[in-house]
């Protein structure tokens, strides 16, 4: 029985009209969702529209901000290209190598860190001051030691993506419910029992955390070690066009760029669901 | 605290650098490697090269680069953070547009914003602003979406409105959020400066240490990295002491819900 | 002075719409102490929502003397049960209190005498400069009742205010309801869902029916004006009125604005029956 007659005096109230009980936070699952994603892509619609139109206005000159056809016809044209693809499969690889040494090293030493009470209190003051060092700091020595080879690009990427990983890992191990932990312990479980059976569960989300941290970065940093060291991929790429005016293509490498982001984005975040289906905090973090 | 205690803790803080410290100082104490030069040879240029003139003609615009382009991003990102995150069509329309620039990898942006802006200063504070005001605009977002609904009612019901709500609710209510994206953007930041002024320069922090490391000035390229290091440690220094004073009611509230 | 007429709230959703409460029509004079009370989930806080203005009504109005409610009326003050949410923790005692008081601009002198008598009252004077979250609950629902005190409302609307406080602390507050409504002559409409406390406190209580709502009964506590925790609740009367609460409510579980009144007995192992919490109507 809904009386369409009457609407609400205050529109304001509208958020919390929904349902009883499931005020704010995340949509229903089959509810508002495909107005938000009309409305998304609208958006989407409008900047590119946005983008077309500004060039020919002349408020912007054409040859800073071409219209955004142009761009796409670019963007087009290097698809074609080998290069392009090279280039795209360097980026990857320096990304993808990066990322997995970065957080085998940091899951391991986040471990032994982390379960050894010692060791985490020694190296505290070490870690704090060495995570805050901004990693391009090392790009002279990287080109100096390797040069543009691809071991350049590994030592940036490694270095800003580890200390995500290992602080991480490093708050889920301390994360531990001290109950639970009693209770392994009355139960006489040896110190690799409680890292497997306690310690390592607890840390699980944290470090599904770091690692979709530690995805962003290592893009960021194996797009700035191509840009400024000239170590082969897209960032190179991006170098070349600009130094050649080539505008458009600037553009269309800039928005590959934002689109493989977008797409680490969602695979970092799908695998940390898949990894955490059965947790609460994934939920948590859904939602809030 | 004993005296026992103080010297376990002031142990367990300086114990591992100052080994590291030794380690690296004696390790490379007789290098003849042209790359790693001994430790000594580097702390002694680094006192040539940062103390006099260079301090003033490169450190201090690169930090007063980094500070302008950080402080604007803070003001787009959280005023415009604050409309988007207030209004839920808003938020519909724009949100997969900010998820794509949020996603861009800031440095590639200083290429494109030298076609606008040249290789000035502005260039350079662009792109710090235009790299950092993402992770503030969406944490600020996520904040005020986040802004609890019961003292969202409680206002409403004492007739708490308009500029009144928004300073001390909103704001306030979004502040650990916004805190945290300005966190984030922080180190993006000392990327930024650092990268824009190796791109395109004429002075700079960046721009000297490239410098060095061109003409193989091994040491003082050396000394460079050193105060970068220093310098990212300091900066995250200030900003944790600013943060446990601004945020000191945050911290007792986590506390207190971590131990009812 | 509080006319509820006609009340009807349905929640609209994409596939569904729930109606939570159907037909709800009740007064409240001048000066008195009302307790509703009713099954868990019987929508007693979308009432006190679309009496607080906070949630406007499908239908039917609330009336505040005599003046439609289309938003948060002034000289109305609410608090809450979540206590630790209605407070704001980035402000200590004092401000909490004294931010709504500021839209007023009754001057500092006035505002200060204020929030002290306020913060007096509820028996914080003390604890001016602590944060909310170094209170216990107990405490800081005082603080929300002392911004409620110092707001000077002319009704008060309390939204089951000690659901999450312990036993003790309970009991305590509820004296300090008596006693504010007896010395500051506020209007107080109080929501709970526990029948000792809706017999304990109010003039009236209100019983209402499992969703969607409507009034099943309009009770008079005839006990006497002077209570207290020992000599009231042991008393007969008081054992009566508990004991005919009692049986409304569990009454109230079967009954709705769908269903007749019926008096059959049922088991204890019906009551236990989880019932919806809210009834799905077709759009």
């Amino acid at each position: 029985m809904t009386s369409p007659g009457i609407t609400p005096v205050m529109e304001k109230t509208a958020g919390t009209d929904t349902g009883p009980g499931g005020p704010g936070g995340a949509p229903a699952r089959r509810g508002p969702v495909p107005v938000a994603l009309l409305r998304g892509l609208a958006g989407v619609a409008g900047l590119v529209a946005v983008l077309e139109v500004l060039p020919h206005t002349g408020l912007v000159s054409a040859d800073y901000l071409p219209p955004a056809s142009e761009t796409v016809r670019a963007l087009w044209q290097m698809l074609a290209e080998q290069t392009f693809w090279t280039a795209l499969g360097d980026t990857l690889t320096g990304w993808g190598l990066g990322l997995a040494i970065a957080v085998v090293a940091g899951v391991v030493a986040g471990v032994i860190i982390g379960s050894v009470p010692v060791l985490r209190a020694v190296t505290a003051s070490t870690i704090e001051f060495l995570r805050p060092i901004p990693s391009v700091a090392l790009i002279p020595v990287a080109v100096l030691l390797y040069g543009t080879d691809l071991r350049s690009k590994l030592l940036l990427v490694v270095y800003a993506s580890f200390w995500q990983v290992l602080v991480q890992v490093l708050a889920g191990m301390q994360d531990v419910d001290p109950v639970a932990d009693d209770t392994a312990r009355s139960y006489l479980l040896g110190t690799r029992g409680r890292v497997r059976h306690v310690m390592w569960p607890t840390a699980l989300p944290y470090v599904m955390t770091g690692v979709r941290l530690a995805a962003t970065v290592a893009l960021i940093l194996t797009i700035t070690a191509e840009l400024v060291i000239g170590a082969p991929g897209l960032g190179r790429e991006i170098a070349v066009a600009q130094v050649s005016g080539a505008v458009p293509q600037v553009y269309a490498l800039v928005l590959v760029t934002g689109l493989l982001g977008v797409a680490v984005n969602l695979l970092a975040r799908a695998v940390e669901r898949r990894a955490l289906h059965w947790h609460q905090s994934v939920r948590v973090e859904v939602t809030a | 605290m004993t005296v026992v205690a103080v010297v376990r803790r002031t142990l367990l803080v300086l114990g591992l650098p100052v080994v590291l410290f030794a380690l690296w100082w004696f390790a490379t104490a007789d290098s003849t490697d042209f790359y790693f030069p001994p430790l000594a040879t580097i702390l002694e240029s680094f006192g040539k090269v940062w103390t006099g003139e260079r301090l003033l003609s490169d450190v201090v615009p690169s930090l007063l680069r980094l500070t302008a382009g950080y402080l604007l991003a803070v003001v787009v990102g959280v005023g415009l953070g604050l409309v988007v995150g207030m209004r839920r069509t808003v938020r519909d329309y724009l949100e997969p547009v900010l998820e794509l620039f949020r996603a861009i990898p800031p440095p590639v942006l200083v290429p494109v914003i030298m076609l606008f802006a040249g290789i000035g200063d502005t260039m350079k504070v662009l792109v710090i602003v235009s790299g950092c005001m993402w992770p503030i605009l969406l944490n600020t977002v996520e904040g005020v979406r986040a802004v609890d609904e019961v003292l969202s009612d409680t206002c409403r019901s004492y007739g708490i409105t308009g500029t009144a709500r928004l300073r001390h609710l909103v704001l306030r209510g979004a502040s650990p959020q916004i805190v945290t994206g300005m966190r984030q953007a922080l180190s993006i930041g000392i990327i930024l400066m650092v990268i824009s002024e190796m791109f395109a320069a004429s002075n700079g922090l960046g721009f000297t240490i490239v410098q060095f490391q061109r003409s193989f000035a091994i040491p003082e390229m050396w000394s460079g990295v050193l105060l970068l290091g220093v310098l990212g440690f300091l900066l995250s220094l200030l900003f944790r002491f600013a943060e446990n004073r601004a945020m000191a009611w945050y911290h007792g509230l986590r506390r207190a819900q971590r131990n009812p | 002075m509080l006319d509820v007429q006609d009340l009807q709230k349905i929640y609209t959703g994409r596939h569904r719409n729930v109606e939570a409460l159907r037909n709800l029509t009740f007064h409240i004079a001048e000066g008195e102490l009302v307790c509703l009370v009713g099954p868990s989930g019987c929508g007693k806080t979308t009432l006190l929502k679309c009496m607080a203005g906070l949630l406007a009504p499908t239908r039917g109005e609330v009336r505040l003397d005599g003046r439609p409610v289309d938003g948060p009326p002034p000289g109305m003050a609410v608090v809450f049960q979540e206590y630790g949410r209605s407070l704001f923790a980035w402000m200590n005692v004092r401000d909490n209190v004294a931010l709504p008081l500021r839209r007023k601009k009754l001057g500092k002198a006035r505002e200060r005498e204020l929030v002290d008598h306020a913060l007096e009252v509820v028996g914080l004077a003390d604890a001016h400069q602590a944060y909310p979250w170094q209170l216990s609950g107990g405490m800081q629902q005082r603080v929300a009742i002392a911004r409620a005190v110092a707001y000077e409302p002319k009704v008060l609307l309390m939204d089951e205010p000690f659901a999450a406080v312990d036993a003790q602390t309970r009991a305590e507050l509820e004296d300090l309801i008596r006693r504010l409504w007896r010395e500051l002559g506020v209007t107080v409409l109080f929501v709970t869902h526990d029948i000792d406390e809706a017999v304990y406190l109010g003039q009236r209580t209100i019983i209402l029916s499992k969703s969607p709502t409507v009034v099943q009964e309009d009770l008079t506590i005839d006990l006497p004006d002077e209570r207290d925790q020992l000599h009231t609740r042991s008393s007969t009367r008081f054992a009566e009125l508990r004991a005919h609460v009692y049986e409304q409510i569990q009454r109230a579980k079967h009954h709705s604005g769908d269903t007749e009144a019926h008096t059959e007995a049922h088991t204890a192992a019906e009551d236990r029956i989880p019932e919806p919490a809210l009834q799905k109507i077709e759009p």
